[in-house]
């Protein structure tokens, strides 16, 4: 193997090229990134740069000179057009082209955009990149109406961020709770409550009908209502690069299909990150939004990548931060799961134990980081605790394991 | 700019500076220091920049807050002078500063 390209300098990419490197191999390496910047971490976005408690140059990966000096090339500001499987080169939109022996699809996601009459009127704003950030921080200023559609993590992290900076919040959301996709209902019952102590103002079961405004955004439709916003924020979800990977005739199902070596249906391309369905650690097909899934799949990817497979099946973590609270979640809770509260909400540390069958499937924390590691050791065991023993705080967390 | 030294568990010393207002943890990791992984990007939720702060500067530090404590509770071969890089935040008054890294972070 002499030449491996990467497409996406996100998170998945950069890991992929630490880990070749570190593993040995010394052919051409080339990262290829649609934005203009090297490789930068997201989580913070929505959080402290947002805020400006983080410089950008804070959110860089890797120093400039980590790529010269692992003879990493990278290729920013230039997006990925065809892969030719046959001749197993990829085209550029810069009108170039990379061949490659082993090329891996990091491509990521995109925002998903809100389809509604005045969505691309000035002051409606969407959360991906530094360059998204950058247009929306100067609207963060005390006394301002900010309408968040979407009461997801990134719609409630930027909430949390613009109350705490004094602005007027009013959170649309279609279902009845918030974070509805990724937590319990216990949960989302605590961090609504926890918004509303900062004044900020829920509307679920929302259906918006349109953004208006004459030439900038004025208030949003719902229901025949008109909420008054000077801008908005959309977070309604992302939907995965898989285009030109389906355009190469590879097998895509919600996000490129991998199987639990990373590999697509072309033995010579593999994908990581945002952008796969993959075999879960729980059975059937999943497509994580993580950063652990995207360092954890580029690690396995470059070790595929040079004939030493290992099957993936790590157990999935996220975390979000909002006001003081840090939720921490292991494993992917499912409807249906019996549910088991160690500690007290009130307390504001406890954790939500879900049980599948028996068997410990996911635990979601709030400040309990004890609770959130032996969760995730208790997960990969799949091991069976009677609930009255997880419930129990006189029974210290680290005992269970 | 303060200067920070790091120490690898085979010895390999590296000073570099660190600015200001940055943690230990991005001073390592922006200047490829090995043995600190940060998969967190330093949100505190993974334990993996897990250092050993210098005898005589652990007095210097701001001392652990409630939930770096609990997240070092679980990191191997925990000592007194424990610290998630990641919450030592560089000030001048750091300057000097030296720490070691363990053999591992899992």
């Amino acid at each position: 193997m002499q030449r491996v390209v990467i497409i996406g300098a996100g998170q998945a990419g950069v890991q992929a090229a630490v880990t070749l490197r570190s593993e040995g191999y010394d052919g051409a390496l080339t990262l290829v990134g649609e934005e203009i910047y090297p490789p930068y971490q997201r989580p913070p976005l929505s959080k402290a740069y947002l805020s400006g408690e983080l410089v950008r140059e804070r959110l860089f990966l890797k120093p400039d000179a980590f790529y010269s000096e692992t003879a990493c090339e990278l290729r920013l500001g230039v997006a990925a057009r065809q892969i030719d499987r046959a001749a197993k080169t990829v085209s550029l939109s810069d009108g170039t082209s990379l061949a490659y022996d082993r090329l891996l699809l990091a491509t990521g996601t995109r925002v998903r955009k809100l389809p509604l009459p005045g969505a691309s009127l000035p002051g409606v704003y969407y959360l991906r990149g530094i360059d998204d950030v950058d247009l929306l921080r100067p609207e963060m200023r005390a006394g301002a109406r900010l309408v968040v559609v979407g009461a997801g993590f990134i719609g409630l992290e930027v909430a949390a961020v613009a109350a705490k900076h004094g602005l007027h919040v009013t959170v649309l959301e279609a279902a009845s709770r918030v974070m509805a996709r990724a937590v319990s209902p216990q949960l989302s019952a605590f961090y609504e409550r926890e918004h509303r102590a900062h004044s900020v103002v829920f509307r679920f079961g929302a259906a918006l009908e349109a953004i208006e405004g004459a030439d900038h955004v004025e208030a949003v439709r719902v229901q025949g209502e008109h909420v008054p916003a000077d801008f908005v924020l959309v977070g309604v979800g992302v939907v995965p690069n898989c285009e030109i990977a389906q355009a190469a005739g590879l097998v895509c199902d919600n996000g490129i299909a991998v199987d639990e070596y990373t590999a697509t249906s072309d033995p010579d391309i593999f994908a990581a990150g945002d952008c796969t369905s993959h075999p879960a650690f729980a059975g059937g097909r999943v497509r994580l939004e993580s950063v652990q899934n995207a360092i954890d799949q580029a690690k396995h990817a470059a070790l595929a990548m040079l004939g030493k497979p290992v099957p993936y099946r790590e157990v999935p973590w996220f975390w979000s931060d909002q006001y003081d609270l840090k939720l921490q979640i292991a494993g992917i809770a499912r409807p249906g799961d019996v549910t088991v509260l160690r500690g007290l909400l009130d307390s504001r540390k406890f954790s939500v134990f879900h049980l599948r069958d028996g068997v410990i499937a996911a635990v979601e924390t709030v400040n309990a980081a004890p609770d959130y590691i032996i969760g995730r050791k208790l997960i990969a065991a799949r091991a069976i605790i009677a609930p009255e023993r997880l419930a129990d705080i006189s029974v210290p967390v680290k005992s269970l394991a | 700019m303060p200067k920070i030294t790091y120490i690898e568990n085979n010895g390999t010393t590296r000073t570099v500076d660190v600015p200001a207002g940055w943690t230990v943890m991005e001073g390592a990791v922006k200047n490829r220091v090995p043995g600190i992984d940060a998969d967190c990007g330093g949100a505190c939720a993974c334990a993996t920049c897990h250092v050993y702060v210098d005898p005589e500067w652990v007095a210097k530090l701001s001392p652990r807050q409630d939930m770096e404590d609990q997240m070092l509770d679980f990191a191997q071969n925990l000592k007194s002078n424990s610290r998630l890089s990641c919450q030592i935040k560089v000030t001048p008054a750091l300057d000097g500063l030296v720490v070691r890294t363990p053999k591992t972070q899992h």
